[in-house]
């Protein structure tokens, strides 16, 4: 008998990773918390109010919720309008339609204009099967290039939780990846706390650095972890923050480690890696660098665990990118 | 507190129009060129607007309760100074800075002025951002009411149409759009770059209260925001036909009048046919 065949299954997929611990809709929730203590929060969405978890906010606060339909650059202006009377707007919708339909209203409506406005992006990278048209494999390039604009790529259920609320208490404009459905918790809330702009090192070592944003942080200590089962210490530093990017600490650990693995959920190209890559440089730093990431191309549709094996995008290929640059 | 609407009359609202195109006369010369069609032929609904319909403070732009006016087309600039610095929002000695460096007054007029609203320009914004004022300053409890400023060519934008659907669907009678009709944008009229009409049956169709007027006649502008303000439930578009270079005949009668090249000599024959043209 063949082994099961691999099901693209529908656009929402719930990738958990084989996690032993999971929250639902961790984003939904955390909003609501945050609205119970700031009654200017309000939200909006296209079309999407279910996919993106805003759904719960929208059931506690149908009058503070606004259904804009499928009309992504409405839905960024009309924050951006909120935000101009004094609320704190949170918009959803997928990265992929926010970024490739809405970036002029993003870069002027919100950037340029500095509107205290939330773009919340669900389905980033390789969380959705479904393929180009809704992997937003090149959002973190188109945002983190934008003036004035705060990106942040949470790694888990924990961090998407307190991201909401940080970000809620943050006057400016805010894209925010968004972990949804049913999401790993890999940080211990109790110990960990999500700052805007500061990398935290999750894990020191000696041997090798593995500098990691959104979901892949979670891959990546899965990969320190089957290293040290060979010897190989590696540190894992995790950067929450794209924009503003916490030169300071990362140029740190580059000083310490002159071989790095950077794994992020995006394309290789303008994103995590590239950055570290322009520090290194910048900073003056050889350093032998290997990037984890979705290579040059639109992905296939697929099952998540056949996207996450065919890009090379899981724990045991961070571990040999580690030991390839240990080599 | 402060400022409610001005209670101006109709020959003070035609005074100030007057006044405020020979500010755009003034300000164009000195930069020798510009948006100087667009700034003549909306004269008149911006005299009307700033005097004799929003609610807003002059020495307060910030005021929370005003009246917002949106400028979507952010090359208007030209007459929404005009109007700023009669309503004495800016000062009219500024007006000489217009499109300078380093001065505030740039030719696509940024929020970074006392006065205006939000970064026009990048055509198809204003009203999608107007819709959020609205629905803002109605989950406020305000009365405060937002007029946006579009141009005909700005109506081929598809957000514009996103947002008319979504000013509809929440029912924002507290929402104004103006669309200035002038029939003339950067390739030549709509009718040849891409056809609007009827532009009218548009707006209807979207489900907004809709009226279409001579935008040059401020006694049927304020017409159309008295018949507007009967109509609940709906935002409002009032369609204005508008004359570009408006009170001055060598630039009425100018062609491919969208950025107008004016000739140093020109000037003084300008001036004098606005003066002519004094109400």
């Amino acid at each position: 008998m063949s082994t099961p065949r691999g099901v693209t299954g529908s656009i929402l997929t719930s990738s958990t990773d084989g996690a032993a611990q999971t929250a639902t809709a961790p984003f939904g929730h955390a909003l609501v918390r945050a609205a119970e203590k700031n009654p200017r929060i309000v939200g909006l969405t296209a079309d999407l109010g279910k996919y993106t978890d805003i759904h719960v906010f929208a059931d506690k606060f149908p009058a503070r919720f606004f259904q804009m339909g499928m009309a992504e650059q409405s839905l960024v202006g009309c924050a951006c309008g909120l935000a101009r009377t004094g609320y704190v707007p949170f918009a959803t919708t997928y990265a992929v339609f926010a970024t490739r339909r809405a970036y002029d209203f993003i870069a002027i409506g919100a950037a340029l204009g500095r509107a205290n406005v939330k773009i919340i992006a669900g389905l980033p990278g390789l969380t959705t099967g479904y393929g180009g048209t809704h992997q937003g494999i090149e959002d973190l390039a188109l945002m983190r290039s934008i003036p004035n604009l705060t990106v942040i790529d949470p790694c888990d259920a924990t961090e998407v939780a307190q991201a909401t609320q940080v970000i809620a208490d943050h006057d400016g404009p805010v894209y925010m990846r968004l972990l949804r459905g049913v999401v790993p918790v890999v940080l211990d809330e109790k110990t960990h706390r999500f700052e805007i702009g500061r990398a935290k090192l999750l894990r020191d070592g000696t041997d090798v650095a593995i500098i990691s944003t959104g979901l892949m942080t979670g891959r990546a200590l899965e990969a320190a972890t089957e290293l040290a089962a060979t010897g190989v210490s590696a540190a894992v530093l995790h950067v929450a923050t794209i924009k503003p990017f916490d030169r300071d600490t990362v140029s740190a650990l580059l000083a310490r480690f002159p071989r790095v693995v950077t794994a992020e959920n995006h394309v290789v190209t303008g994103g995590l890696g590239s950055a570290v890559a322009d520090l290194a440089v910048e900073a003056g730093l050889k350093v032998r660098l290997r990037k984890v990431g979705i290579p040059d191309v639109f992905c296939e549709s697929g099952s998540i665990p056949y996207l996450v094996k065919h890009y090379q995008m899981g724990a045991p290929d961070i571990a040999a990118a580690a030991r390839e640059v240990l080599r | 507190m402060t400022t409610l609407t001005p209670a101006a009359d109709l020959r003070q609202i035609q005074q100030r129009a007057h006044t405020m195109r020979r500010h755009v006369l003034h300000m164009a010369e000195i930069v020798g060129q510009g948006y100087v069609g667009q700034g003549l032929g909306i004269a008149d609904l911006l005299a009307t607007v700033y005097f004799g319909e929003l609610r807003h403070d002059p020495k307060n732009p910030a005021w929370p309760d005003r009246d917002r006016f949106v400028l979507s087309i952010g090359h208007y600039a030209i007459g929404l100074y005009a109007a700023l610095a009669e309503a004495g929002i800016i000062p009219l000695a500024e007006l000489d800075t217009y499109g300078a460096d380093g001065s505030r007054l740039e030719m696509s007029a940024p929020e970074t002025t006392p006065g205006v609203e939000l970064t026009g320009g990048s055509l198809g914004h204003g009203l999608t951002q107007s819709v959020g004022m609205a629905l803002g300053l109605r989950l406020d409890g305000k009365s405060a009411r937002v007029f946006n400023l579009l141009s005909d060519g700005e109506c081929q934008e598809g957000s514009t149409w996103e947002a008319a659907m979504a000013g509809a669907h929440h029912g924002l009678e507290n929402l104004f759009a103006f669309i200035d009709c002038n029939n003339q944008q950067a390739d030549g009229p709509p009718s040849k770059v891409m056809g609007l009409e009827p532009l009218h049956k548009k707006w209807e169709a979207f489900g907004w209260h809709t009226q279409r007027i001579n935008g040059n006649d401020p006694a049927a502008i304020l017409a159309a925001l008295a018949a507007a303000k009967t109509v609940p439930g709906r935002p409002h578009a009032i369609v204005l036909d508008t004359l570009m270079g408006r009170g001055v005949p060598l630039f009425e009668q100018r062609e491919k009048n969208h950025f107008i090249r004016v000739a140093p000599e020109e000037w003084a024959i300008a001036r004098s046919q606005l003066g002519e043209a004094a109400p």
